[in-house]
């Protein structure tokens, strides 16, 4: 299975084995690696079993079932996929995904990074400078960055000249907005990236051929870049599926549950009523979109040498 | 004239987008040194320093920093010693299973780490763990090393074979070829991968709040939240003034790699000299 392309050392000036064996040769160039199975044994791949066990399972912290939970067999996932508060989170995570992250941060990521070719350095440097900065804060301080801007008499509808709770009136609206401010920078980062890869001659080429911008973006550029899309598309999904402090800091999923994603549901059924198996549950839903959106980036990148 | 045009066009595109991401910071910025502010956009002639005296007091910033920088910190120096034990097999040697193993870390970096924590906040509150910092900076510690083990490998394929050998025929093993060629060479690369790992754990949220039961425990950015749930309506000067202070280290740290990032490593040199 492995595929010889690393520039390993041949056996001769491999660091020397003192072992008697074969197997223990093995075994000692292994030993390296032992904590962080070790680790990643106990405290990853242990939960997500565990998981898929008590998820089957009526655990809770309180009350009879927190001393001995009985084998409910599918019922967690029969009351989930019947549960309309699931349901609802289910759907406003979607919109929360799309509109954040696919066409929020990946549209202005996208466009920020066009922008910005052949523009002055300064210019580069203070949009990357506050696009990054938003980026790079915890998102505690992001949520209250926003808490501030959308209030009633905050910037936002001061700049506007509007009254308007935004937190109330249109929560999603603002924690979309408020997540495609947080998140811009790496699609913008990605696609800098990506798009100084992109052969000028090729471009200028299909200028000459009398091709307008429009359509050399959308023949040429975009084309030529369609990997980096595609991958980071999946990453930010993946960043977006789980979001939660942002979120749980600015509207706490509400008012009601008009906000409640996915995660926060998630949260409020394991630890604010400590239905563990039934948050376990809501978990490992989450754990296999994940993955299938993780799988499916696997096959997008090409990874040369692993 | 139309190449102009649609230059201008681009800068003032720029200009508007510039401004509406700075819009957001900005009542942060403002009312840290505004006294008695609120949420309200409101600007005063004042200036004062008052919102940063008033939160930096031991229970309010400065205990839930030193937590931060303990939680963040032994994460980070753990993840770095752990996975830079692991990247040497994965980058020296000829191993069987290494593209699937590689392949099955960069698939774990895909997973939900907030789906995670519900079944690690059970097996926690089994083995009676909750509320255990060092078993909370394991669990980070995992959670970091997938991505960690990556870019180890790759920085460490950066490093010539060729200067270990002399290290070898000397009669060192693995280890101490290692810790003496190997990681001395590649030590901007460490310095990436623990301040990546030690500002992705500053900011972590979720994680103490939910692993961690008394509030004299939690870091920074769990005290952040709390206060600003409590105060954040009435103290906004406060939590704006705690906020900068949080975020501070962050930005410090993220240029700091940067800068080490900007600048190439220069292998050629030592394989040369």
């Amino acid at each position: 299975m492995t595929v010889a392309t690393a520039p390993s050392p041949p056996p001769v000036t491999s660091p020397p084995a003192r072992g008697p064996s074969r197997r223990g040769r093995a075994a000692r160039r292994l030993l390296p690696l032992a904590p962080a199975l070790v680790l990643l044994a106990l405290f990853l791949a242990g939960p997500v079993l565990w998981s898929v066990y008590i998820a089957f399972t009526n655990e809770t912290l309180t009350g009879s079932a927190s001393v001995n939970a009985q084998f409910v067999g599918l019922a967690n996932f029969v009351k989930l996929f019947g549960d309309p508060n699931f349901l609802n989170s289910f759907l406003l995570t979607f919109v929360f995904v799309i509109g954040s992250a696919v066409i929020g941060q990946n549209t202005l990521g996208l466009i920020i990074a066009l922008l910005q070719r052949g523009r002055a350095r300064v210019t580069r440097s203070v949009v990357n400078g506050v696009v990054i900065a938003a980026w790079v804060m915890p998102e505690v301080v992001a949520a209250a960055c926003w808490f501030s801007f959308l209030a009633e008499d905050g910037t936002l509808n001061t700049v506007l000249g509007i009254s308007q709770e935004w937190l109330y009136t249109a929560p999603m609206v603002a924690v979309i907005l408020a997540n495609i401010w947080r998140g811009t920078a790496f699609s913008m980062l990605v696609y800098s990236a990506a798009l100084s890869e992109v052969p000028t001659d090729l471009v200028e080429a299909a200028a000459v051929d009398g091709a307008g911008p429009a359509r050399r973006l959308l023949h040429i550029t975009l084309p030529l870049i369609r990997r980096s899309i595609m991958a980071n598309l999946m990453l930010i999904t993946l960043q977006t599926l789980a979001s939660f402090g942002l979120i749980y800091a600015l509207t706490g999923g509400g008012p009601g549950t008009a906000s409640q994603t996915t995660p926060l549901y998630m949260y409020e059924q394991a630890f604010r009523y400590f239905e563990i198996g039934y948050g376990s549950a809501i978990a490992l839903v989450m754990l296999l979109i994940g993955a299938l959106f993780s799988l499916v980036y696997l096959r997008l990148i090409k990874v040369e040498d692993a | 004239m139309t190449r102009l045009a649609a230059r201008t066009a681009a800068s003032l595109a720029l200009l508007v987008i510039a401004l509406a991401f700075v819009g957001p910071f900005l009542w942060v910025l403002i009312a840290s040194v505004q006294p008695a502010a609120t949420l309200s956009a409101s600007l005063t002639p004042a200036f004062s320093l008052d919102n940063f005296r008033a939160v930096l007091t031991w229970e309010t910033t400065i205990l839930p920093l030193i937590n931060s920088v303990v939680i963040s910190g032994a994460t980070a120096v753990l993840t770095v010693l752990v996975a830079g034990l692991a990247a040497y097999p994965l980058s020296r040697y000829q191993l069987r299973y290494r593209r699937p193993f590689m392949l099955t870390l960069l698939f774990t970096t895909g997973l939900p780490v907030t789906a995670i924590l519900v079944p690690v906040y059970a097996m926690f509150f089994r083995f009676n763990l909750y509320g255990s910092v060092p078993a909370m900076v394991l669990f980070l510690t995992a959670s970091s090393l997938p991505f960690s083990i990556w870019m180890m490998k790759n920085f460490m394929d950066g490093v010539p074979v060729n200067l270990e050998e002399a290290a070898w025929v000397d009669g060192a093993g693995w280890f101490r070829s290692l810790t003496s060629v190997v990681g001395p060479l590649m030590a901007p690369g460490i310095a990436v991968v623990a301040i990546f790992v030690f500002v992705g754990q500053w900011g972590n949220f979720f994680a103490p709040f939910v692993l961690l039961d008394a509030p004299e425990k939690q870091p920074a950015a769990v005290t952040v939240f709390t206060f600003f749930s409590e105060y954040g309506q009435v103290a906004y000067g406060e939590l704006a003034a705690f906020s900068i202070l949080y975020t501070a280290p962050a930005v410090i740290l993220y240029v700091a790699v940067n800068k080490y990032l900007a600048g190439s490593f220069n292998f050629a040199g030592s394989v040369k000299g």
